[in-house]
């Protein structure tokens, strides 16, 4: 996914508050497809962001167990990786996804919302280094993980 | 040399579109982002309709990383599907006539996927092809390209690795 305009919403003061998670949960939730999606953002900040989605029907890949299809899971990633990317303290003014790799681990339970975890591990000039986690309601073993290479846009001008 | 007459070409085309069909829209995650396959012989085409709903930067507007993943798993997968499919179909061991939703050959399952996103998705039509590598008892590797305006110019490419169904019991 591509980002862009979402500075502001991160890096105007020093912590993350109240206000800032409502502007960048508002910025997520206003993108059409996170939103068909029924993403919802529940903690972002200093490179770090984690983002859930219910279960629904309509994105089940495997009519015969109901379990979701794993594009979808897929979107839920990119863009958790990308909102991990956008928080990060060197404020990129955007971002772009160069790869990701997504392992598939193992069937998401059907009913259960699947919630991903992306940390910006790393970041140069030019790239952003990400990785992330996908859970469903159970504790321990991950659904899926991704690791994937973002670019990083600086802001227009910015000698920095 | 006693060849049987062949088949009529509409009854063969008939049993192929039925088959492509059981496969694809007993999924409703490719009804959900609206991905419809052609088929000339056994070679498909994914073809993905533009829609408002799979926009991921509505600035730009670009198509969501997500939705370019996802089109672009669905249309290797599928593939792969077909090409069993297909071999049982020609060979008589299965009947289109008699799969729907709930009666499909069981589709492979994702154990990696890796997109490369080379451009930006346009807010238009795309399309993709997927080429299986390799396909062995266990494990499958297929290569997928997606495009736009230009076969040439692609906006995306993957490479996934896939489990094959294990057989069932009783046909």
């Amino acid at each position: 996914m591509i980002w862009k305009a979402l500075r502001g919403a991160f890096h105007k003061g020093k912590a993350m508050d109240e206000s800032k998670l409502e502007f960048a949960r508002q910025f997520i939730e206003a993108v059409p497809h996170a939103h068909a999606l029924g993403m919802h953002l529940a903690a972002i900040g200093d490179g770090g962001a984690t983002i859930s989605m219910p279960y629904d029907l309509r994105l089940v890949g495997d009519p015969r167990t109901g379990v979701i299809h794993g594009g979808a899971v897929s979107a839920l990633l990119d863009t958790c990786c990308g909102a991990a990317v956008m928080s990060h303290p060197d404020a990129p003014a955007g971002t772009a996804t160069i790869d990701l790799r997504i392992e598939y681990m193992r069937a998401a339970r059907p009913g259960q919302s699947i919630t991903a975890r992306a940390e910006c591990h790393h970041i140069t000039r030019n790239v952003a280094f990400v990785r992330a986690t996908a859970h469903d309601e159970e504790e321990g073993l991950p659904v899926a993980v991704a690791v994937g290479t973002f670019t990083v846009e600086r802001p227009k001008g910015g000698a920095k | 040399m006693n060849r049987p007459k062949p088949e009529p070409v509409q009854q063969v085309k008939q049993r192929r579109d039925a088959a492509l069909r059981a496969l694809v829209s007993g999924v409703p995650y490719i009804q959900f982002l609206g991905i419809q396959f052609e088929r000339r012989g056994d070679e498909l085409t994914g073809l993905l309709p533009f829609d408002e709903k799979l926009i991921g930067n509505p600035l730009l507007p670009a198509l969501h990383g997500g939705v370019t993943a996802a089109f672009l798993e669905v249309t290797a997968i599928i593939e792969l599907g077909w090409s069993f499919l297909w071999e049982d179909m020609e060979a008589r061991r299965i009947d289109p006539a008699s799969l729907d939703p709930l009666h499909l050959p069981r589709l492979p399952k994702t154990i990696d996927f890796t997109v490369d996103y080379l451009r930006s998705g346009l807010p238009r039509d795309a399309y993709a092809r997927a080429r299986v590598n390799r396909s062995g008892r266990r494990y499958a590797s297929v290569h997928v390209e997606a495009w736009q305006d230009n076969r040439s110019r692609l906006f995306a490419q993957a490479t996934g690795h896939f489990l094959m169904p294990e057989p069932e019991a009783n046909g």
